[in-house]
């Protein structure tokens, strides 16, 4: 609860200093960014598993590791596309959102839960994984379910 | 949201003491090492645990304040809703040990 409160504040503040949606958005990412370069040291460590051998074991990873040990809970995944490197999470539960009913009015275009988005590229960057993360679909906004989208770029040099 | 179920607070060293047991220990795992209430109640932390992966003595001590804002602003705020207004700061000299000062103000 303490750290589903904690983030609330951090994104009700940024609302203060922020006018714009989107820089508020931007802003989340890049936090996230800077937590999921480190976070990524912390989960191999606590979880020992071994190297993924492919963009769906990433993300299968992902969904059913880090999620679960981080926010306790497992979204579902699924692939996207043909060329295989596009998947989706569905979050059924979003812990981070558990105080939160709705977006205020004039703060429709919100990601609420960008920061997260971050985390995971920053994460998957410093296992030389190039990724776009965003939300593709979010409760929040009125969707059926909250979707994260990855798509991974081509593969950095090892 | 701690208190819901808990009896009512007989004084305001009552309310310290929760603070220093109770509130630290579902916040940061432990209870409050020392407590002591003059005019002003100083709550120590020896091992406090925002500041443990930093250091272990005086390297970065100048940063430590912008770790411990957000800790002064919750005992406020637990305070607050408690009925306390007060004034929180809090001091570092050798990490990751820390006080916190409760300045509590009478309306």
């Amino acid at each position: 609860e303490l750290f589903v409160l904690t983030y609330g504040a951090l994104v009700a503040q940024l609302c203060k200093d922020y006018e714009k949606d989107e820089d508020v958005n931007t802003c989340l990412d890049r936090m996230g960014y800077g937590i999921g370069v480190r976070l990524i040291d912390d989960f191999l460590a606590r979880s020992a598993v071994k190297k993924c051998r492919s963009y769906s074991e990433t993300a299968d990873m992902i969904a059913q590791v880090a999620f679960k040990m981080y926010l306790g809970v497992t979204p579902s995944v699924s692939c996207s596309s043909a060329a295989g490197n596009e998947f989706s999470l569905i979050l059924d539960k979003n812990p981070l959102v558990d105080f939160v009913e709705e977006l205020p009015a004039e703060r429709a275009s919100l990601c609420y839960c960008n920061l997260l988005c971050g985390v995971i590229r920053g994460a998957l960057e410093m296992v030389h994984l190039a990724a776009e993360v965003t939300f593709l679909q979010d409760r929040l906004k009125g969707d059926a379910v909250t979707e994260i989208g990855i798509t991974f770029l081509r593969k950095a040099e090892n | 949201r701690f208190t819901k179920d808990t009896a009512r607070f007989k004084d305001e060293l009552d309310i310290m003491k929760f603070i220093c047991k109770d509130f630290w220990t579902t916040v940061f795992k432990k209870q409050i090492d020392n407590l002591r209430t003059n005019h002003i109640s100083v709550l120590q932390d020896n091992k406090f645990r925002l500041l443990t992966q930093m250091s272990a003595g005086k390297q970065y001590l100048e940063h430590a304040p912008k770790y411990l804002a957000f800790t002064c602003g919750l005992i406020r705020g637990g305070l607050s809703n408690l009925g306390i207004k007060s004034i929180v700061t809090a001091e570092v000299s050798s990490m990751p040990a820390c006080k916190f000062q409760v300045m509590i103000q009478k309306m």
